[in-house]
């Protein structure tokens, strides 16, 4: 089957699959974010508990794999009661996973910031809180920019391991028709391709723009 | 509710996923023997003088980078039965992940190689050494030290994909997990179990990779 065919015949499943696979990345990124940030800030913590519980973490997440830790999310945590749809899992599994590396991302940039701005923050007797939301984690996340970039990217990819508790990412569907067509070059690399696009053409170009927008808000570009 | 961790059921299935790690092992070993070799071909190819094959090399680098692992399994395992090629589950499972991983590995020891100073690389053409020699007794002897951290992290990471090889039936660990599940209906077990076998390979190798990568400094005088 030409090419071209294939893809008439097709397109409307990869186009459903690499939306699907568009709402885990979002999903799982949000989920990323927001435990890396707790998690960061936590292992920052002057309190032994709260350091504990984001070392632990971190630890067991970053200690394991992404597919033990989806397959432990789906299929045992029902056991406790917890049951999750399969879409929820997905995107749960891969943002707590990539939320253990941001925490270290995190926790690093945090501690590059220099410490004449700590102590120019505790000279205007600044709380805490307000010191790490308008001195602090600015400038943090300006130095945290560029490798969270990265970790996005693997985080999309991640996100290709919810198809195996069939949620029907690109993955998915580039299974299914393969199964059903044996055409395996095209339908997979089909799949490659679009991952290839969605990374490095839009995810890519609009991280370097949020470095940029970044950098004019702190008056450095 | 049916939480209860059955003990009886847990030291019944243990030597079985303890023999399934010595795969898993294995695996993580061969692909990154594999991804060490053709991760530095590959950090070379970008070094010759002939532009076409470092835009090719890169771009190729750029392409495994950034797909997903599970799908350049699924990719090499279906594709070659297409054209005739059939590759048993390792093979393709090795070539892969091997694959995937040289383009890391080619990342690190690039940045390695680009940080050898430039003084060196001129004395190699001062006293007229091949470019063979320049490579092998002056360059990467220099640029390998300060890849260690990254080339660790990798072996770990390597490790860690490795339940991926499950999908196209390579038999490690998250395969035997899967198949204790399916034979018992009991997932909690299986699944703790290999989540516990990963921790307690991965975090002591992770803390022997920046053990290992001291010793280097110390040893270089870093």
């Amino acid at each position: 089957m030409p090419i071209w065919d294939f893809i008439q015949t097709y397109g409307g499943q990869i186009v459903s699959g690499t939306l699907i696979t568009c709402a885990q990345f979002l999903l799982a990124s949000a989920v990323a974010v927001t435990v890396a940030l707790v998690a960061g800030l936590g292992k920052l913590s002057r309190h032994l508990a709260v350091r504990g519980v984001a070392t632990v973490y971190i630890e067991i997440f970053r200690g394991t794999s992404l597919l033990v830790q989806l397959y432990w999310i789906f299929f045992v945590l029902p056991l406790f009661g917890i049951t999750l749809e399969k879409f929820w899992a997905g995107f749960l599994s891969v943002g707590l996973n990539v939320g253990a590396y941001g925490a270290e991302l995190v926790r690093g940039a945090i501690r590059s910031v220099p410490k004449g701005q700590w102590e120019a923050a505790y000279a205007l007797s600044m709380s805490p809180a307000r010191r790490m939301r308008r001195i602090i984690l600015p400038q943090a996340v300006q130095l945290m920019l560029p490798p969270w970039g990265n970790l996005l990217i693997e985080l999309l990819k991640g996100t290709a391991l919810v198809s195996l508790i069939s949620v029907a990412d690109l993955m998915f569907q580039a299974k299914q028709i393969n199964a059903s067509t044996f055409l395996s070059a095209q339908s997979f690399g089909i799949a490659l391709v679009v991952y290839y696009v969605l990374a490095r053409a839009i995810l890519t170009p609009f991280m370097r723009w949020l470095e940029r927008v970044m950098a004019r808000r702190l008056g450095r570009a | 509710m049916t939480f209860n961790w059955n003990w009886a059921f847990t030291w019944e299935i243990l030597p079985r996923l303890l023999h399934a790690t010595v795969n898993t092992l294995l695996a993580a070993g061969i692909g990154y023997a594999i991804a060490l070799v053709l991760g530095l071909l590959l950090a070379l190819a970008q070094r010759t003088p002939w532009k076409p094959l470092t835009l090719v090399v890169r771009e190729t680098i750029e392409f495994i980078r950034s797909t997903p692992l599970v799908l350049q399994i699924f990719f090499v395992f279906y594709v070659g039965p297409q054209f005739g090629i059939r590759l048993s589950p390792w093979v393709s499972g090795m070539i892969a992940i091997g694959l995937h991983y040289s383009a890391y590995l080619s990342e690190v020891y690039r940045a390695g190689i680009e940080a050898v100073p430039k003084g060196q690389w001129e004395a190699c053409r001062a006293i007229n050494m091949s470019t063979r020699d320049t490579y092998l007794r002056i360059i990467i002897p220099q640029a390998l030290p300060p890849s260690v951290a990254g080339m660790g992290n990798y072996l770990v990471g390597i490790f860690k994909d490795t339940p991926m090889l499950s999908v196209i039936g390579v038999t490690e660990l998250m395969h035997a997990a899967n198949a204790i599940g399916s034979e018992s209906y009991r997932f909690l077990e299986p699944y703790t179990l290999v989540g516990v076998i990963f921790l307690a390979i991965s975090l002591p190798t992770a803390g022997l990779v920046r053990l290992f990568e001291g010793w280097v400094r110390r040893k270089l005088g870093l």
